[in-house]
C-alpha cells in the first residue's frame, strides 16, 4: 500500500533526513522524499494502520528537523 | 516570492545596514559588544532557537548547530581576546542566511518554472445545461457525457468528437508545433488545445484516467525515483559532516595539546579559530540541493520537448546509452501496411483479399488492417468461425466452411503446402484454402520521413551500435536496413525471440554502456522492460505503451530519440559538474582553513558561493530546445 502526503521543507539536506527518519519508522517499508515536488511517497507494511504509523512518521520527521510539516 | 521570504530579506537588509553603520560608531566595550549582539540576534535568532532545539533532541550535526557553533565561538573568541571584531560572526550568520534565501527562491522559481511548462492541466470543463453553458470541474465529469470546447480552450478529458471540426495544437504534449486536424468521429486527447472551432466531444474516460492526468502524475513522480548520483550525494552529506565535524574537534584539541607537550606556546585561540572555520564549512547543503534540481529541471526540460522520462535514474542511464536496438514495425517504419500485389493466383485476386481479410477479421495487427482495408467493405464476422491464430506464423480459420490458412511459409509448411517464393521485397502473406495454394499478397511497409536522419544523429550522439528487432521476412529486413545503415539486423523473430535477442545483445555490450530498446508498446512489453532503458514512442493515447517504458516519446519521430540521450547527457554533465566543483571547493576550503590561510570570511564566502553557482548551473539544464 503506497501513498503520496504533500509535505513542507525548506533544504534539500533537511529532505534526505526526513526520509531516513521516516524509513526507520516501525510500519513504513520504504519511503521517498521528493524535495522538488515537496511530496513524501510512503509505501505502508501490511496490515499497518496508516494514520497512526503516520503520526510516528511526523513526529520522527520533526525529531530531525524542527521545521518541517507533513500533510497528513 | 513568499512570505517567509520576504521576511528573511527584510532581516538581511536590516542586519547588514546596521553591521555597515555599526563600523562608523566609535563605541567601546561591553555597549560594542551589546550593539553587535542586537545585530547578531536579528539575524541568528531562529538558528539559535534551532540549534537549541536540535540539542535536546539529541540532533548535534544539525547545521544550524554547525552555524550557532561557529558563530558564538568566533564571538567568544573576539570577547577573549578582546579584538572587538564581533563582524566575522555576524557577517558568517548573515551570508548563511542570504544564501538559505537565495537557494529557496531558486528552488521555488524553478518549480514554478517547470510546472509552467507542463501546463496541461485544465481548470474546467464546459457541460451543456438548457442552452447555456457551465463550467464545472474536469473531475466531476461522468464517462459519456458531452463537453464543450471552445477555441483557445483545452480540451479537459479525453473523448470522441460529436460534431464540429477544428484544428488542436498538442505541441505541450508532444514538443510539436504543427497543428493537427480534427473532425467529426475523431478521438481526442487531453491536455491539447483546441485553435478554430467549436467542438463538441463526448467523454471516454475520466479525469482521473484521461491522458493529461497520467503524464502530470508521471511528471511529478519522476524525481521521486531517485538517480545514482543522488544516492550518492545523500551518503556522502550524511558521512561529510561528522567526519568535518572530528576534523573540526581534532584540529581544536590535538596541535595545542601537542605544542604544550613539546613545550610550545599552546595557541589555542589559533587552532580553535581553525576548527570555527571548518564547521562553517561543514554544512553540506549546497551538495546536496544542485543534484535533484538538475534532474528536476532536465525532466522537466525533456518533457516539454515531448519526451517523457519516468525518473531520474532512467534519465542517467539514457545517459550512458551506446546501443539502440529498434524494433522495425511503427518505430523505423510508419507500420501503415499496404497490399502492393498479388501473385500466382490460383483463384480471383479479390476472393483471395476477401478469404484473407475474413480470416484476419479479428486481428488488429497492422498487416490485418491493411487486408481489411483493402477489401474495402464491410467485414461479416459470421462467416468466420474457428479463428486459430499462430504466433510468428499467421491464422487459420474457417470462412464460409473451407479452411483458410493465411501467413509466411513457416505456416504454409506445417499445414503442408508448398509456398510459391516472392521476389519482391514486402511482407509475403501466402493464402491457402482447404489445403491447396491459391496464391499470396504482397504487403509493403514505408519507412517514415525521419528515419534515416533519426540514425544518423544517433550515430552522431555517440551510439555505437544499432540493431533492429523484427518479426518480418529477413529480406524486408535486410532492405530496410541497408537503406538506414543498421548494423545488425535480426529478422523471423517471434514475440519470445525479441528477448533472447535482447538478452544476447545486452552480454555482448561493453559493461558501462546500456543497451536502450525503442518500441511502440504494442506486444514488446517484455522486451521493454527487460532492456536497460525501453523506449516506447507514439505513446500518445496508449496506457500499454506508458505502462511499460521508462521513457516514453509522445509523439511517433525516431529523431527525437536522439534528442532524448542528447538531453540526458547534458543533464548528467551538470551534475558531475556539480559534484566535482562543489567537493572541490570545500576539500581546498578545508585545507587551506587547516593551514590557517582561510579565514571565516572565505569559509563562508565558499559555502554560500558554491551553493549559488551550482544552483545556477543546476538550471541550465531546464533549456533544452536547441540540442
Amino acid at each position: 500500500m503506497k501513498k503520496t502526503y504533500g509535505i513542507e521543507v525548506d533544504c534539500a539536506n533537511c529532505a534526505n533526513k526526513m526520509e531516513s527518519a521516516a524509513q526507520k519508522t516501525a510500519g513504513v517499508k520504504s519511503c521517498s522524499v521528493n524535495f522538488m515536488m515537496q511530496r513524501m511517497t510512503v509505501e505502508f507494511e501490511d496490515g499497518a494502520d496508516r494514520s497512526s504509523v503516520m503520526e510516528n512518521v511526523r513526529h520522527n520527521c520533526k525529531r530531525v528537523e524542527s521545521d518541517c510539516e507533513i500533510f497528513i | 516570492m513568499n512570505k517567509k521570504q520576504r521576511q528573511m530579506l527584510i532581516r538581511i537588509i536590516i542586519s547588514a545596514v546596521m553591521m555597515v553603520a555599526l563600523a562608523f560608531i566609535p563605541v567601546q566595550g561591553i555597549m560594542r559588544f551589546g550593539l553587535y549582539l542586537v545585530v547578531y540576534l536579528i539575524i541568528g535568532y531562529d538558528i539559535l532557537r534551532k540549534a537549541v532545539g536540535g540539542i535536546i533532541r539529541g540532533q548535534v550535526f544539525d547545521e544550524c548547530f554547525l552555524m550557532a557553533t561557529a558563530t558564538v565561538g568566533a564571538m567568544a573568541l573576539a570577547i577573549y581576546e578582546r579584538s572587538g571584531d564581533y563582524t566575522e560572526a555576524i557577517a558568517v550568520m548573515l551570508f548563511y542566511q542570504i544564501g538559505e534565501l537565495f537557494q529557496s527562491y531558486a528552488v521555488g522559481k524553478s518549480r514554478k518554472n517547470i510546472t509552467e511548462l507542463m501546463d496541461i492541466r485544465p481548470d474546467y470543463a464546459n457541460i451543456e445545461r438548457d442552452g447555456k453553458l457551465e463550467r464545472v470541474d474536469p473531475d466531476d465529469v461522468a464517462v459519456g457525457s458531452v463537453i464543450v470546447v471552445q477555441p483557445g480552450e483545452k480540451v479537459p478529458l479525453d473523448g470522441v468528437v460529436i460534431e464540429g471540426d477544428s484544428s488542436l495544437n498538442t505541441s505541450a504534449l508532444t514538443g510539436e508545433s504543427l497543428p493537427r486536424s480534427i473532425q467529426e468521429g475523431d478521438e481526442i486527447i487531453s491536455g491539447s488545445i483546441n485553435m478554430t472551432g467549436v467542438l463538441k466531444v463526448r467523454t471516454t474516460r475520466e479525469f482521473g484516467e484521461s491522458t493529461v492526468s497520467k503524464i502530470l502524475d508521471l511528471v511529478e513522480n519522476a524525481s521521486s525515483r531517485k538517480s545514482r548520483s543522488e544516492d550518492f550525494i545523500s551518503r556522502f552529506a550524511r558521512v561529510y559532516t561528522p567526519a568535518v565535524c572530528i576534523g573540526a574537534l581534532l584540529l581544536a584539541l590535538l596541535p595545542p595539546v601537542v605544542n604544550t607537550v613539546l613545550g610550545n606556546a599552546a595557541g589555542w585561540e589559533v587552532w580553535i579559530y581553525r576548527a570555527l572555520t571548518f564547521l562553517v564549512i561543514s554544512c553540506p547543503c549546497a551538495l546536496v540541493i544542485s543534484i535533484p534540481l538538475s534532474f528536476f529541471a532536465g525532466i522537466g526540460g525533456a518533457s516539454n520537448a515531448g519526451v517523457l522520462v519516468k525518473g531520474s535514474n532512467y534519465l542517467e542511464t539514457l545517459s550512458k546509452t551506446k546501443v539502440v536496438v529498434f524494433d522495425k514495425t511503427g518505430t523505423l517504419t510508419k507500420g501503415t501496411f499496404e497490399v502492393n500485389g498479388i501473385h500466382h493466383s490460383a483463384i480471383e485476386n479479390e476472393r483471395i483479399i476477401e478469404y484473407a481479410a475474413l480470416a484476419e477479421s479479428s486481428s488488429s495487427h497492422p498487416i490485418a488492417r491493411s487486408l481489411q482495408r483493402e477489401y474495402g467493405k464491410a467485414l461479416d464476422r459470421s462467416r468466420v468461425s474457428e479463428v486459430h491464430e499462430i504466433s510468428g506464423g499467421g491464422v487459420i480459420a474457417k470462412v464460409d466452411g473451407r479452411t483458410v490458412a493465411c501467413g509466411n511459409d513457416k505456416l504454409m509448411r506445417s499445414i503442408g503446402v508448398e509456398p510459391i517464393p516472392c521476389h519482391s521485397v514486402g511482407t509475403i502473406i501466402h493464402v491457402a484454402v482447404d489445403g491447396s495454394y491459391v496464391g499470396h499478397i504482397v504487403i509493403s511497409d514505408v519507412l517514415k520521413p525521419h528515419s534515416a536522419e533519426a540514425m544518423k544523429e544517433l550515430r552522431k550522439a555517440g551510439i555505437q551500435k544499432i540493431a533492429m528487432l523484427t518479426g518480418d521476412a529477413k529480406r524486408v529486413a535486410d532492405d530496410v536496413a541497408e537503406s538506414l545503415g543498421i548494423d545488425v539486423v535480426y529478422s523471423e523473430l517471434l514475440p519470445s525471440d525479441k528477448v533472447d535477442k535482447v538478452e544476447e545483445l545486452l552480454q555482448s555490450k561493453p559493461a558501462k554502456a546500456a543497451l536502450a530498446f525503442v518500441g511502440d508498446g504494442i506486444n514488446d512489453a517484455p522486451v521493454l522492460s527487460r532492456a536497460d532503458i525501453g523506449i516506447a514512442m507514439g505513446a500518445l493515447g496508449s496506457d500499454a505503451a506508458i505502462e511499460a517504458a521508462d521513457v516514453v516519446l509522445m509523439d511517433d519521430d525516431p529523431l527525437k530519440i536522439a534528442k532524448a540521450i542528447r538531453i540526458s547527457r547534458k543533464c548528467l554533465r551538470i551534475v558531475y559538474e556539480n559534484i566535482v566543483f562543489a567537493i572541490g571547493v570545500k576539500a581546498i576550503c578545508l585545507l587551506l582553513g587547516a593551514l590557517g590561510i582561510a579565514n571565516m570570511w572565505l569559509a563562508i564566502f565558499a559555502d554560500v558561493g558554491v551553493m549559488v553557482i551550482a544552483v545556477l548551473n543546476a538550471i541550465r539544464t531546464l533549456f533544452v530546445k536547441n540540442l
